[in-house]
């Protein structure tokens, strides 16, 4: 566990239900977290401007506008992670939130250990990348992947990837925890031009996942999201 | 080069048959040379080994004539009742049609083929209430005599001297499914006669002991014998055409009738018939219009309709066509429709006048490409009684039309000659000549043809008579003015000839282009309709102005049933519903002036717009004459073919309205959903967290509430995974769901299913097994996932901890299949299919949590995809889910692996 944190992390949230707040606000503290509210777009983007927090939890239903725009004014001056909070049946408005820069989504109600284990992930993260962005190698599970020799090893032995394969592989282990729409692989691997080839895309998941996962129907790193996307577990 | 493709339109035409064939009932044919050879007997005997083999036969109508043999078997078969019909002051008994329909026996024996039905029945002809029985699936079995087929009427009647009137077109015979042939020696046949075994009609005793003549008898066997023949010889061509035996695809020589208003056109058309019978080859049939035949009485118009009619039911193309030069007209047709040989009459008793062109030579003049067959007309006299007596009243009354504008014609000239007179001193010969001839033009113009010939002859006279020295006597002195008369003659026949000629061509293009402006005006109201009720009335107003007929539009309900009319200011008397119905539901012109109940005063013309049915247009009219001719007929169909476009359109325009609304009630319902999913669901989510937080805060020695706020959690939960599936009911209830589809990996969707079903399995060890050539498959993965977590959810509410589940998937050629089992205790017995219902639960007194709604909405969703699921017991225990998918057409993914490979190194998998 990374304790190294040694200043105070902040978290806003931006939620209009006070009830929701509240546990939220609990369990973060309870971590240690310096945790602001906000109840309205408008709130949120003050506070996210005048206190920097680390990381946001976002509710996408405001009473004064859609949290997606939030998303959108966040990401012209910050990279800060984004973990939305959204209801079950509304794919459209997760993968318009994700789209938009979101980084996760919790589906209500979650438990307090979910979300908590979603903030660490995204601020380490972040951490990560801030501290060592030039790291020319990524690992999980069995795997190892040496971006600066393009090659992939499981468990010692060398895997052999197509050309997309490569890619797919390595632009979702760019993200780790973060969910990544179809269209945002489809436009990172294969182009602009096929952003709606979604099949292309599953099979080709479908044959990574043989390659680096144990169990391909029950997959521990590359994660589906139903109707959303996919998302690498480290 | 040889082309050995098979011609389309033969394989087109074979699949049509084909299709047609499953579902028409079969026509079997007792086909006989002459009354008595036991056509009737052969047909019982066989009916009745059909009945014993358990065929449901059924007599429709039989003629026993009282014979003890033929009443033997028929009191052995199941018999229909005649229908009795009131006509005039007479009860009679005909066959009942809609009866038969009714019963839909599988075989029904209806006798005497070549029948007319009483006056009132549906269809004037027997055979077309057998149609109609093939028609709804019922085989017929059916009798008839050589000298019923309409090819064959008039050389029976060269041989016997007996006209027959009841006839069978050709086209019947030639698709029946099966003909026996029942044969008797005509040595028998007269023996049977003679011991009284033959049913003769009492009145008509004598003529038909002539008929019975050997000679006469020879002769029919032979016809009979031969035109089966013929039809097996064309069924041999049937079959190896559709065994595609033949190498050469040769296009087929069809032949091209040109018809006149003629009376004896007919032998033309019948002899026509019997070529392309022979031949194998469809032919056409044409009238031409000219100017000079539009000036024919009615009734030879009539008649020509009546031949193109005779034309249509042996088998032909019909078709009438305007143009002023007839050679150029056929020409233009044959080359048009592929039709290299030209069937035309030749009439030899006439003088040629030496002016006029063959009409042979004419077409032979016009190409080198066309075979010209000329067929002898038989020679006047023979037709010029009884049935041209309608012709001749007509041509009567122009007559006297004619002598009234002799007479403008004759006062004319005298006019004429005394308005000169006074001027005779001042003027010269020649210019009496051309004031002559300016009355000549005006009687022309005024009159017609005839009275400018009736003009120029007495203006020569008068000239020379009054104003010719010596003046007052038709003797001339100088030679000189014979020639003035002479040149005089010529010159004013020659302008009136050509000054008629025009008036009467101006009138036909003004009454054309009359028309062409109404039916341009009627287009252009239609185009601004928006209600069938306006069409409706814009036809009306049409048919009202053209025809002088009331006219009313009938259009279907959802179910294709007729009520009554849309707009119901003016409908025609008489109008029946029964009748339009039958005209909408066999897509043919019913009522006046058809083969279907002629005898009714409303025409009922099917609109068929190109996608569907569309109506019924009844048309009533006082002046049935005006319905009647070609050119009315064809404005009729145009007519008849904008309104059907019209109402297709406005339906689609209906049908776009109704789509927009759904559109706008499935946003609705979504969102309001949404609404209430989020008021649901947020209190619930803060009760999950706080319950949470209290189970976090690891308070020391505070057990019993730990234990609370654990409870707190799990019941909240639980609340949260009902409050779901109400709402996901709710959503599939409420209406068409919209299906958020995509082709992917079956495997993707298990995956997420059990992970999000991690918590609820418990660690009972799940094996998936699918198989390695599974398809992707066309789904919403978000619902489809509901599916799979309420099946798994469902196993582990049923069985042990720790006790195995089994998902397999396997692809079929039409389906994807995918099972779910677990070693539960199965599904009550006899409830497997119940348990889908809503609210249902398989055990009602258990404790397992759940109202029973996860398998409903499993159904809903799968049914949604197209799908089925049923649930079952293995024969080894346990229960087993099992969903069929349909597997749907895959997108291709070449397009990508190309690209994959073209980017660099090669892969080894995908070699």
């Amino acid at each position: 566990m990374t304790s190294m944190a040694e200043t105070v992390q902040r978290v806003l949230i931006v939620e209009d239900e006070v009830e929701i707040r509240r546990f939220v606000r609990m369990a973060l503290n309870a971590e240690g977290f310096e945790v602001i509210e906000a109840e309205s777009v408008q709130r949120g983007l003050i506070e996210a401007g005048t206190r920097r927090p680390d990381l946001v939890v976002l509710d996408l239903g405001l009473p004064d506008g859609d949290g997606i725009e939030l998303i959108r004014d966040l990401r012209a001056w910050s990279d800060m992670p984004v973990l939305v909070l959204s209801a079950r049946t509304t794919e459209a408005d997760k993968i318009s939130a994700l789209d938009a820069g979101a980084d996760d989504y919790l589906v209500k109600p979650f438990s307090a250990g979910e979300l908590l284990a979603r903030v660490r992930a995204q601020l380490r993260r972040r951490a990560r990348t801030g501290a060592d962005g030039g790291s020319t190698a990524i690992e999980f599970g069995e795997v190892k992947i040496d971006l600066l020799h393009r090659s992939v090893v499981r468990a010692g032995e060398p895997v052999h990837l197509t050309p997309i394969q490569y890619r797919l592989l390595v632009h979702l282990t760019g993200y780790p925890n973060c969910v990544r729409t179809h269209r945002q692989l489809l436009h990172a691997v294969w182009g602009s031009s096929h952003s709606d080839d979604t099949p292309y895309l599953r099979v080709y998941m479908g044959q990574l996942r043989k390659k680096v996962e144990i169990d391909p129907s029950q997959p521990r790193h590359l994660l589906t999201e139903a109707g959303v996307g996919y998302r690498f577990v480290p | 080069m040889t082309d050995s493709r098979p011609d389309p339109d033969r394989l087109l035409a074979r699949i049509k048959d084909d299709e047609i064939q499953a579902r028409r009932g079969k026509l079997k044919l007792f086909f006989g040379a002459s009354a008595g050879v036991g056509k009737t007997f052969a047909m019982l005997s066989a009916a009745r080994v059909q009945q014993q083999q358990g065929v449901d036969v059924i007599i429709g109508v039989i003629e026993t004539h009282g014979r003890a043999e033929t009443e033997a078997l028929v009191s052995g078969l199941p018999k229909l009742e005649l229908k009795e019909i009131r006509y005039r002051d007479r009860v009679l008994r005909e066959f009942d049609l809609d009866g038969t329909l009714e019963r839909k026996p599988q075989l029904v024996l209806v006798d005497e083929l070549a029948h007319s039905n009483v006056a009132g029945s549906r269809h004037a002809k027997r055979w077309q209430d057998v149609e109609e029985l093939l028609d709804a699936g019922i085989d017929v079995w059916s009798a008839m005599n050589v000298q019923h087929l309409e090819s064959l009427n008039d050389i029976v009647t060269g041989i016997t001297g007996i006209r027959v009137w009841e006839t069978v077109p050709d086209r019947v015979f030639d698709e029946t499914d099966e003909v026996v042939i029942v044969d008797l020696p005509p040595d028998d046949l007269l023996l049977r006669l003679k011991e009284g075994k033959v049913y003769l009609p009492q009145q008509a005793e004598r003529a038909v002991r002539n008929f019975f003549r050997k000679g006469n008898l020879i002769a029919l066997r032979e016809l009979a014998l031969r035109r089966t023949a013929d039809r097996v010889d064309s069924e041999m061509l049937q079959y190896r055409r559709n065994l595609q035996a033949a190498p050469v695809w040769q296009t087929r020589e069809s032949i091209l009738l040109c018809i006149g208003p003629d009376e004896r056109s007919e032998k033309l058309v019948r002899t026509t018939a019997r070529l392309s019978a022979q031949l194998g080859v469809p032919w056409h049939c044409i009238y031409v219009e000219t100017p000079r035949l539009q000036r024919l009485p009615d009734a030879a118009r009539q008649r020509v309709l009546q031949l193109l009619k005779t034309a249509e039911d042996t088998g032909a193309v019909t078709a009438t066509l305007s143009g002023s030069e007839l050679a150029a007209t056929i020409v233009r047709y044959a080359h048009e429709h592929n039709l290299p040989r030209v069937v035309l009459g030749r009439d030899s008793g006439r003088l040629r006048r030496p002016w006029q062109t063959p009409l042979a030579e004419a077409v032979g003049a016009l190409t080198a490409d066309l075979d010209i067959l000329q067929v002898a007309l038989p020679a006047r006299e023979r037709s010029a009684g009884g049935r041209s007596g309608a012709a001749k009243t007509s041509v009567h009354q122009g007559d006297t039309l004619a002598w009234r504008s002799y007479l403008w014609s004759a006062l004319i000239c005298g006019a004429v000659t005394l308005a000169v007179a006074p001027l005779t001193p001042l003027l010269d010969g020649a210019n009496i000549v051309m004031v002559f001839l300016l009355a000549v033009v005006g009687v022309a113009v005024k009159f017609g043809r005839g009275p400018a010939v009736l003009a120029a002859l007495l203006t020569v006279g008068m000239f020379d008579f009054f104003y010719v020295p010596p003046r007052f006597s038709f003797s001339v002195t100088d030679a000189q003015y014979l020639l003035t008369f002479g040149v005089m003659l010529v010159v004013a026949l020659v302008i009136g000839q050509l000054t008629a000629g025009l008036k009467f061509q101006a009138r036909v293009a003004r009454s054309r282009e009359e028309r062409v402006g109404a039916l341009y005006a009627m287009s252009r109201d239609l185009s601004g309709a928006l209600m069938p009720e306006q069409i409706a009335e814009i036809g009306a107003r049409f048919l009202k102005s053209e025809f002088a007929a009331s006219a009313a539009l009938m259009i279907p309900d959802p179910e294709d049933r007729l009520h009554g009319a849309v707009h119901s200011e003016g409908q025609p008397e008489g109008m029946d519903a029964g009748v339009a119905q039958w005209a909408f539901d066999h897509d043919e012109a019913a009522g006046y002036g058809t083969n279907t109940l002629a005898a009714a005063p409303v025409l009922y013309v099917p609109l068929k717009a190109p996608m569907r049915m569309r109506g019924v247009l009844a048309i009533g009219t006082t002046n049935p004459g005006r319905l009647a001719g070609p050119e009315q007929r064809r404005l009729l169909d145009t007519c008849a073919s904008l309104l059907a476009i019209s109402l297709e359109r406005v339906h689609y325009v209906d049908v776009a309205q109704t789509v927009t609304v759904q559109m706008e009630s499935e946003r609705l319902r979504n969102s309001l959903l949404a609404a209430i999913s989020h008021d649901l669901r947020t209190p619930l989510a803060a009760l999950v967290g706080m319950a949470e937080s209290l189970t976090m805060m690891k308070l020391p020695g505070m057990s019993p509430e730990l234990e609370t706020a654990q409870r707190m959690r799990d019941a909240a939960l639980r609340m949260n995974s009902l409050v779901s599936n109400m709402l996901d009911m709710a959503r599939l209830q409420s209406g068409p769901v919209q299906l958020n589809r995509q082709w992917q990996p079956l495997e993707e969707v298990i995956g997420t299913a059990l992970k999000a079903m991690s918590g609820t399995l418990d660690h009972r060890p799940v094996k998936v097994a699918l198989a390695d050539d599974l398809p992707l498959v066309d789904i919403d993965a978000v619902l489809f996932e509901r599916v799979l977590c309420n099946l798994l959810e469902n196993a582990s509410k049923y069985t042990e901890p720790r006790s195995p589940i089994d998902i397999r998937a396997i692809a079929s050629d039409e389906h994807v299949v995918i099972t779910v089992d677990d070693t539960g205790p199965g599904l009550p017995k006899g409830k497997e299919s119940a348990i889908f219902a809503m609210f249902e639960r398989g055990r009602k007194e258990s404790s397992t949590p759940g109202v029973g709604l996860g398998l409903a909405i499993c159904r809903a969703i799968v049914e949604a995809h197209g799908g089925t699921i049923r649930g079952e017991t293995k024969p080894q225990g346990g229960a087993r889910f099992t969903i069929e998918l349909p597997r749907g057409t895959p997108p291709s993914l070449e397009g990508l692996e190309r690209l994959d490979k073209l980017d660099g190194d090669s892969d080894d998998e995908h070699g």
